[in-house]
């Protein structure tokens, strides 16, 4: 167990300094921060003296060895728009951004894996068909269609919810909603086939055959056979939430790390991207380790391979 | 008296001739069993009747209805099977039953245990948990006495360590031992006839034996009737008394299996015995039955097996296919044209 943890943070610091690279390289190569942020009436020497100072004037390998010199020492470099340190600046939007995809996580959840075991269970039913209608609409939507879709029926045409902005628990239903309902819609369509592929094994059948009623069969034997193929989904559902927050964050001016993430890489506030991506990545790197954890409380044959017994 | 009995007819069937003794009542009476999946017809009528602790075999290729046959009398095909006729366990009528009825019927009066048992046992639950649920469900027990009776029923399967092997998963247990763990599952809830579906068909030759070996000794014990499903004459002739052999969904030879091997009837049987090595007879050649079994949409009418047979003449595919019994023997009976119109088949010898 403790060479797999090393192995684990090893895999997860090796996958951060990828993420870290790259992003260095190609925020770089995309475009010049002196640029972005002064005016195009600067003088040059004052847009030399802007290099000179962020140290953008150096040879890209210089920049980037004291970027993981300064990263190592946990100095993640500061705002060029506002000169607070980038630190500061994106921890700030955390609490903001996940008061969005929490809840939103929460409604795919609960939306989508009852009603994906429902189709399963009434398979080729009225009701599977129309879940299913709905799904496939729900995960063709992009987002910010479907966001603006709301805004336009509930904020514009039907005035009960503000189109933007953040404050109070009415700012939270739009966004939240159209996060909320792509995810499900995904969620559903996945757990309705993991459930119909559980509900043909043999053991399901099996256990009718000892006396089980059905239901019993559906809770006890299928339930925690499909749990294991959904958690699976459940952690691609949260890399697509972040990436959803992008797009709903900025239709929505949620004054999140989306919208952030969208104003500095515009602005080529290097910083600010840089620790964003970080932040993310740590995020994913937390939800795979989580999600293998849990594989082992649902799988007993994956716990089994794990500590090394077959 | 016995030529008088000639053809069983159903109501007739659900008292059975004892070679012995007066009639013994059946346990389990199936008559007209018919099942269509998809509107296709898969089993075509078949009637069966099965005694308090006999061994009954069935043998058949694939697809020939042995299993549907059992599956559709606990009710456990889909939605998509129209199941017709009547299963009647002890005069009781359990096709159509309610859930709650078959519940209690399954792996309370009839257990059935499957041929693949690494995937008929639920891989995410502890072995000891699944025999549990069934002693639970069928005899009322609290946990604790569950448990130490999920032990000896481990123990009673020949699961060495049996207290510690409870807690053990299905992935942890060999082939073998995990139809063992069927086996204890379905003997948990003391029923009166045990369904094996190809229980031996996954496992290794050796595992077999002792696995058919476990079945003999099991049944003497409790005194249930046994219904062995298999494509393997040899294994079915060494645990049941009677067989069963069936091809397109019908039952097309009832025989003791002492005349299996030397008074076939039907050219069917006749067919799947030459296609047989023998281990003590000189090495000869096997003869494979001509062509393949037809899809289940695509029976002919009359005899199902005519197009196969070389004995196949014109009024075979008009026949309305009926079991009768050879030379006055109600044990024995075939369901082909030649054996209702020429008396003295049942004498000959498989070429």
């Amino acid at each position: 167990m403790a060479r797999l943890i090393v192995v684990r943070l090893a895999r997860a610091l090796l996958t951060i300094a990828v993420v870290v690279t790259f992003a260095f390289v190609v925020l770089r190569a995309a475009g010049d921060p002196a640029r972005a942020l002064l005016s195009p009436e600067t003088p040059a020497e004052a847009v030399e003296a802007f290099r000179k100072a962020w140290g953008l004037d150096a040879p890209l390998w210089v920049q980037y060895l004291r970027y993981l010199f300064a990263v190592g020492h946990g100095d993640l470099g500061q705002s060029m728009r506002d000169g607070r340190s980038a630190i500061t600046v994106v921890a700030e939007r955390i609490p903001v951004t996940l008061m969005l995809t929490a809840p939103a996580l929460i409604l795919n959840l609960l939306i989508g894996i009852p009603a994906g075991i429902y189709a399963a269970l009434k398979r080729d039913s009225i009701a599977d068909r129309l879940v299913m209608m709905v799904a496939v609409v729900g995960f063709t939507v992009p987002s910010f269609v479907l966001g603006l879709v709301f805004v336009l029926a509930f904020a514009v045409e039907l005035p009960w919810f503000p189109s933007g902005g953040a404050g109070t628990w009415q700012h939270l239903v739009l966004p939240v909603v159209t996060l909320g309902l792509g995810g499900a819609a995904v969620l559903a369509r996945f757990s309705r086939s993991a459930m119909l592929e559980v509900l043909g094994q043999p053991y399901i059948r099996a256990a009718s055959a000892k006396g089980l009623p059905w239901a019993s069969v559906v809770t006890g034997h299928a339930l925690p056979n499909a749990a294991i193929a959904v958690l699976t989904i459940v952690g691609f559902m949260v890399g697509n939430l972040i990436a959803g927050t992008v797009l709903v964050e900025s239709v929505f001016s949620w004054p999140g790390i989306g919208s952030l993430l969208v104003v500095s890489v515009a602005s080529r506030d290097l910083a600010v991207v840089q620790c964003i991506l970080l932040v993310v990545a740590a995020a994913m790197i937390t939800t795979n380790v989580t999600i293998d954890l849990l594989y082992g409380v649902l799988d007993p044959r994956m716990r089994a391979l794990r500590s090394g017994r077959r | 008296m016995r030529h008088t009995l000639n053809r069983l007819k159903p109501d007739a069937a659900s008292m059975m001739r004892d070679e012995q003794g007066p009639c013994v009542e059946a346990l389990l009476h199936i008559a007209g069993l018919r099942v269509a999946f998809d509107g296709v017809p898969t089993l075509r009528g078949i009637n069966l009747t099965l005694a308090r602790g006999e061994s009954l075999g069935m043998v058949g290729e694939s697809g020939c209805g042995k299993s549907v046959t059992w599956l559709a009398a606990l009710g456990l095909l889909t939605r998509c099977a129209k199941v017709t006729g009547s299963v009647r366990l002890a005069g009781e009528e359990l096709l159509h039953a309610p859930a709650s009825r078959l519940d209690k019927m399954r792996g309370g009066q009839i257990a059935m245990i499957f041929q693949d048992p690494v995937s008929a046992l639920n891989p995410v639950h502890r072995v000891g948990d699944q025999i549990i649920e069934s002693l639970r469900l069928h005899r009322g027990m609290d946990h604790r006495t569950a448990q130490a009776e999920a032990r000896r029923l481990l123990d009673q399967v020949g699961i060495p360590d049996a207290a510690r092997r409870l807690g053990a998963y299905p992935h942890e247990f060999s082939g073998g031992q995990n139809q063992r763990v069927m086996i204890a599952m379905a003997l948990a809830g003391q029923p009166d006839i045990l369904i094996a579906d190809e229980p031996t068909t996954a496992l290794d030759v050796t595992i077999q034996a002792q696995i058919l070996e476990l079945l003999r000794q099991i049944q003497r014990e409790t005194g249930m009737a046994l219904v062995l499903i298999s494509h393997d004459l040899g294994i079915v002739s060494e645990i049941c008394e009677r067989v069963l052999v069936l091809y397109g969904g019908h039952i097309v030879e009832e025989l003791p299996t002492d005349r299996l091997f030397d008074q076939p009837a039907h050219p069917y049987t006749r067919g799947l015995l030459a296609a047989l090595p023998s281990l003590d007879a000189p090495r000869q050649r096997l003869f494979p039955i001509p062509g393949g079994v037809p899809n289940a949409a695509e029976f002919p009418p009359g005899c199902p097996f005519a197009p196969r047979c070389d004995r196949r003449i014109g009024r075979c595919s008009e026949w309305a296919i009926e079991l009768a019994s050879l030379g006055g023997d109600i044990r024995h009976r075939a369901a082909c044209l030649h054996v209702t119109s020429e008396p003295h088949q049942g004498e000959v010898v498989a070429a």
